[in-house]
């Protein structure tokens, strides 16, 4: 596989949102607008990457059999790494993410990639998978967040599209679920028409 | 009275999965059918009242009298890594054939960011105490199982439904929990 192809397969092919539905709940728990889920993905791809590096370079020390627990302490680090900066940098995105920063280290995404890549390959090639696949992954909160919140509070990115306040049960909680279904099925459409 | 306005609100005004977003890869992973939804549910509501109740234990005797409360993201979901474990020991001794049926969702309950998010709720947002995290944890892991064997319910009907072409499989679930969200948002009137 080319580097290239490593580092675009997070957006389309191998979307961790839209195609391999990982990482669901900071997904429909942040996206309540653009911005927030456009910060939470960026966190999660800093995360991803740094995990991915140090995973790339410890795999031969890491006995198999603890792997995992291994991993999972590597991922905490980082997170513990970014709550800290978040906290005392951006205290705005910190406390509308709230619970959803230290739950970052139970994304499947991220663990998910230390196992299936990173523990396999060398550490450049784990920087573009991560790099790929953590923007991928802000791309899919970004579209979320914007959709959610054009149609919730009519605007984008704190920018007013119409006047009013829109329907606000696509803020709540069932208007995650359902945009996120119609999203999934758009991209599904796309993938099938390129197919043929 | 405390307690009772506790269980209510987390199994159904604030429900983990529904209100929350919390542990939603079990959610969609294990819902398609209602006997293996049923045991995953089971063994998270273990798992997540024994966790809430050990990591409550932690924080306050280890890591606020040390000063340590920045390591609470990884002494936590070690905790929880090492009891999911346990759990998975004692099922492939005790069911084998739920051990076969809940696959590889079990050593993913570890990644279920409820059991870790319900910890953190119980002990930094809400602040409770070690009784009231106990009941929590456990209406908390109810209202996930609840809601995931309800979800299963739907979906295997759904097998049967004519649906369009492109919302097949996954599309349609997620409109499903959409709906499922919004029926359950009926209850936040009773808090």
């Amino acid at each position: 596989m080319n580097k290239l192809k490593i580092f675009t397969k997070g957006f389309f092919s191998e979307n961790a949102v839209f195609v391999m539905l990982l990482g669901l709940c900071p997904t429909l728990g942040t996206t309540t607008s653009a911005i927030n889920g456009l910060g939470m993905g960026l966190a999660t791809t800093f995360v991803l990457v740094m995990s991915n590096i140090v995973v790339s370079l410890v795999k031969k020390q890491i006995p198999d059999k603890v792997r995992i627990p291994a991993f999972i302490v590597i991922i905490a680090s980082f997170v513990t790494i970014v709550e800290l900066t978040m906290q005392a940098y951006i205290p705005d995105l910190y406390d509308v993410l709230g619970l959803f920063i230290p739950l970052i280290v139970v994304n499947c995404l991220i663990l998910g990639r230390a196992e299936a890549f990173a523990s396999k390959n060398n550490i450049i090639n784990s920087v573009l998978d991560g790099l790929g696949m953590g923007l991928g992954f802000s791309m899919a909160l970004t579209m979320l967040g914007a959709v959610r919140e054009i149609l919730g509070s009519g605007s984008v990115f704190n920018i007013k599209i119409y006047e009013g306040d829109g329907a606000l049960v696509f803020v709540l909680a069932p208007g995650a679920f359902i945009v996120l279904g119609y999203l999934i099925a758009f991209v599904n459409r796309l993938q099938k028409r390129k197919n043929i | 009275m405390e307690y009772i306005l506790i269980i209510i609100s987390a199994i159904f005004v604030n429900n983990v999965v529904l209100s929350r977003f919390l542990g939603l890869c079990p959610f969609f992973g294990v819902s398609k059918q209602v006997e293996t939804a049923a045991g995953m549910g089971g063994a998270v509501v273990f798992v997540m009242t024994v966790a809430t109740i050990v990591t409550y234990l932690l924080q306050k005797y280890i890591l606020i009298s040390f000063n340590i409360e920045y390591m609470q993201t990884i002494t936590f979901i070690l905790v929880i890594a090492a009891l999911v474990q346990l759990v998975e020991i004692i099922l492939k001794k005790v069911s084998p054939s739920l051990y076969q049926a809940l696959g590889i969702f079990l050593p993913l309950i570890t990644t279920n960011c409820a059991v870790l998010g319900v910890a953190i709720i119980a002990v930094q947002t809400e602040g409770y105490d070690l009784i009231k995290s106990t009941v929590f944890a456990i209406a908390s892991a109810i209202g996930f199982a609840l809601s995931l064997v309800i979800f299963a319910g739907l979906r295997e009907q759904l097998e049967l439904a004519d649906v369009p072409e492109g919302m097949k499989g996954v599309p349609i679930a997620f409109i499903t929990a959409g709906l499922l969200a919004l029926a359950f948002m009926g209850f936040s009137g009773i808090a």
